[in-house]
């Protein structure tokens, strides 16, 4: 009984975002150009159906850097040519769309995977092809164990973990009540919470859980409140449910202090739960708070320019997913500058050597055994005070 | 422990006055057709979303909930209207299907005029728990509970007292006598359907503060409210309210002296075990006192 819109998602919505009628114009107007094939840039990416939140955002921003780079004359003298599909979430789609991308279309790197389920289906052809593959979606597994031709940009849900066990060390709280919700971020947060939490010192005294349509956690937070010890509560979740949980927390008035993931890292989260939100603490991106950071901060200057860019041209807000693609499609720009060449093994060595390289989601320093390449400060701790963002340093 | 117990208490009460409000918009819509209307939680969900919009464009928040009610009647008159009636000599598949395609339906036209973020509305009376023998309750429960009651007294009445709603029970009981003695059964149903609407609007205006509301928020919370019906005996007025006072409940009190990670088996498991033993719900010796 789940919404989709069968006339969009069973449109194939494929792209060819060359710059088309642009380069040949400019063929045309420079007969001395090299007319030099392209480079393919393949995506496959959850535009529509229940991940468009994710694809959305991607999409626009490979559509805008691949525009503002051919513009500015390609990258080591040659056009950029894009290739999307869209695989509406369904993993089984993503590896018709992937195999497509790999076969006929002959792409030289794929920036795409919206989910976790879309990537770990492409990622068997991308490695039986030999085709480098950047994707986007969240899970540790996607890298780890490291696959010769996989890489991934976002930030993972045990690094966000690791940020507030870090932050509970300094603030010298080592008792911890957890309430995450029964959906898939939910879960697996929570899951890789309990694996690193030892590490820091701190002891899980409570675990709670609630479900996707809940309209009140206090059953929940009340035994957490008769837990003795309680020092920090995190709550791993996704969408309204966090703004329940802050807003009872404060009705019961708990006053350990309340940690939220990196999934209602929105100002839609400081608008649901108002007042209650005052004092919560929340790893997020840089790119959230583009704005307030240090003007020392390496990454200012690149979280700045993308989110002025994506605002102007799309005329809607930046979202830290669409910064995935960005860093996905500037990571492989990188490594083509380094490698000199779009050889895919080439491509691949370098990206593996990608070292310094700054992007929305972090300082990445990648090697043989890190397709990531991305450390806790690619998280910043943000708390909430009057109604607004600001940076814990 | 008493003070826990009467928080539990109080959370599963509010959740529970929902889930029977809109537990009766089924029934209600049951006894006239047959008919398990699937898209009764999307009135719920227009009943929040429109009340919200209402507010943010400037409406006072009384005027803006009785405005969604009256929205959400007026699109479940039409759903009656446009396409249960006219498709009256259909089997009953075929009308639970059409209710399946409204809410699909509806669903979508929320999207488009709403988008798909989630909202917030202000509770009537403000936000400051008020403490009660140590437990902390919002004073937007109390208000949820206290119009459930209101409610329920005034369906009560309606349903007893009143000609329209003798009529309603009398289809009922019994469709083809009812229409013997000249209940005229197409208007029992346009007029089942209208109230089942505003109710579920109601109960999706008044959880709105405390749970936020957005596009898909009336799918659980219809089918938290079938099972609630079911639990109480589809087709029973006070199987609905009872089976939506005990699953919530359950929910709760699950949660707070169980485990919160069973909480939705709980009350699905309680459910199922009342199907086994009692097939027709919990109320459900009282058949002849169908709504």
């Amino acid at each position: 009984m789940r919404l989709h819109l069968p006339a969009r998602a069973a449109l194939l919505t494929r792209r060819c975002i060359l710059a088309g009628a642009a380069a040949l114009a400019a063929a045309a107007a420079l007969p001395g150009a090299a007319a030099e094939e392209p480079l393919r840039v393949g995506a496959f990416l959850s535009v529509t159906g229940p991940a468009a939140f994710l694809g959305d955002p991607e999409q626009k921003t490979l559509e805008m850097v691949v525009e503002r780079l051919n513009a500015a004359g390609g990258v080591n003298g040659r056009k950029l040519q894009l290739v999307v599909y869209d695989d509406a979430g369904d993993a089984e789609k993503a590896r018709t769309f992937a195999k497509r991308l790999l076969e006929q279309d002959k792409v030289d790197v794929i920036v795409g995977g919206s989910t976790t389920g879309t990537t770990m289906a492409a990622i068997p052809l991308a490695e039986q092809a030999g085709t480098p593959f950047l994707s986007l979606a969240g899970a540790v597994g996607i890298v780890e164990p490291v696959k010769k031709w996989v890489f991934k940009t976002p930030h993972t849900d045990r690094m966000a973990c690791e940020k507030i066990f870090a932050d509970m060390q300094s603030r010298k709280l080592s008792k911890l009540a957890l309430i995450s919700g029964t959906g898939g971020f939910d879960k697996s947060m929570r899951g890789e919470c309990l694996k690193v939490v030892g590490k820091y010192g701190i002891e899980v005294v409570a675990d709670e859980s609630y479900g996707a349509a809940d309209t009140d956690m206090t059953a929940q937070l009340t035994k957490i409140k008769a837990t003795p010890g309680v020092q920090a509560v995190l709550n791993a979740g996704f969408g309204q449910g966090p703004a329940i949980v802050t807003k009872n927390y404060r009705q019961l008035g708990l006053t350990a202090a309340l940690y939220q993931s990196h999934g209602v890292a929105s100002k839609e989260f400081i608008r649901l739960a108002g007042d209650a939100a005052e004092g919560v603490r929340l790893p997020a991106s840089a790119l959230l708070v583009a704005e307030l950071l240090n003007d020392e901060d390496p990454q200012k200057p690149v979280v700045v320019a993308y989110k002025r860019d994506y605002e102007a041209r799309w005329k809607s807000d930046v979202s830290t997913f669409g910064g995935h693609a960005y860093d996905g499609l500037m990571l492989t720009v990188d490594a083509l500058k380094r490698a000199g060449s779009a050889d895919r093994a080439k491509l691949r060595d370098a990206l593996e050597a990608t070292h310094g390289y700054v992007g929305t989601g972090g300082v990445v320093n990648m090697s043989a055994a890190d397709h990531l390449g991305l450390d806790l400060t690619a998280f910043r701790m943000l708390e909430v005070r009057k109604g607004n963002w600001v940076v814990i340093r | 422990m008493g003070a826990q117990a009467l928080q539990f208490l109080a959370a599963g009460l509010t959740a529970g006055s929902i889930y029977a409000l809109v537990a009766l918009g089924f029934s209600i819509v049951f006894n006239a057709s047959r008919v398990i209307n699937f898209a009764q939680g999307e009135f719920v969900m227009i009943g929040g979303m429109a009340a919200a919009s209402l507010v943010g464009a400037g409406a006072p928040l009384l005027l803006a909930i009785a405005g969604a009610v009256l929205l959400a009647t007026a699109v479940g008159l039409l759903l009656e209207k446009l396409a249960i009636e006219r498709a009256a000599r259909a089997d009953v598949t075929t009308l639970i299907i059409i209710t399946i395609g409204a809410s699909i339906l509806l669903r979508g036209l929320a999207q488009l005029v709403w988008g798909k973020g989630i909202r917030a509305l202000p509770p009537i009376s403000g936000e400051r728990p008020i403490e009660l023998l140590g437990a902390s309750v919002l004073p937007q429960s109390l208000w949820v509970l206290g119009a459930t009651l209101a409610i329920v007294a005034a369906l009560s009445w309606f349903f007893e007292r009143t000609r329209s709603g003798r009529a309603m029970r009398a289809t009922a009981a019994n469709r083809l006598a009812a229409q013997l003695v000249g209940i005229d059964v197409r208007h029992v149903l346009l007029a089942s359907f209208g109230l089942a609407s505003a109710l579920g609007a109601v109960a999706g205006a008044l959880i709105a503060p405390i749970a936020f509301t957005s596009w898909d928020a009336g799918t659980l919370l219809g089918l938290k409210g079938f099972a609630a019906a079911i639990l109480g005996g589809l087709g029973s007025f006070h199987g609905a309210v009872a089976g939506g006072l005990v699953l919530g409940l359950l929910e709760s009190l699950g949660a707070g002296f169980v485990s919160s990670a069973y909480k939705d088996a709980i009350a699905f498991v309680v459910i199922l075990a009342v199907l086994f033993v009692r097939p027709d719900g919990l109320v459900g010796a009282l058949r002849s006192e169908r709504v």
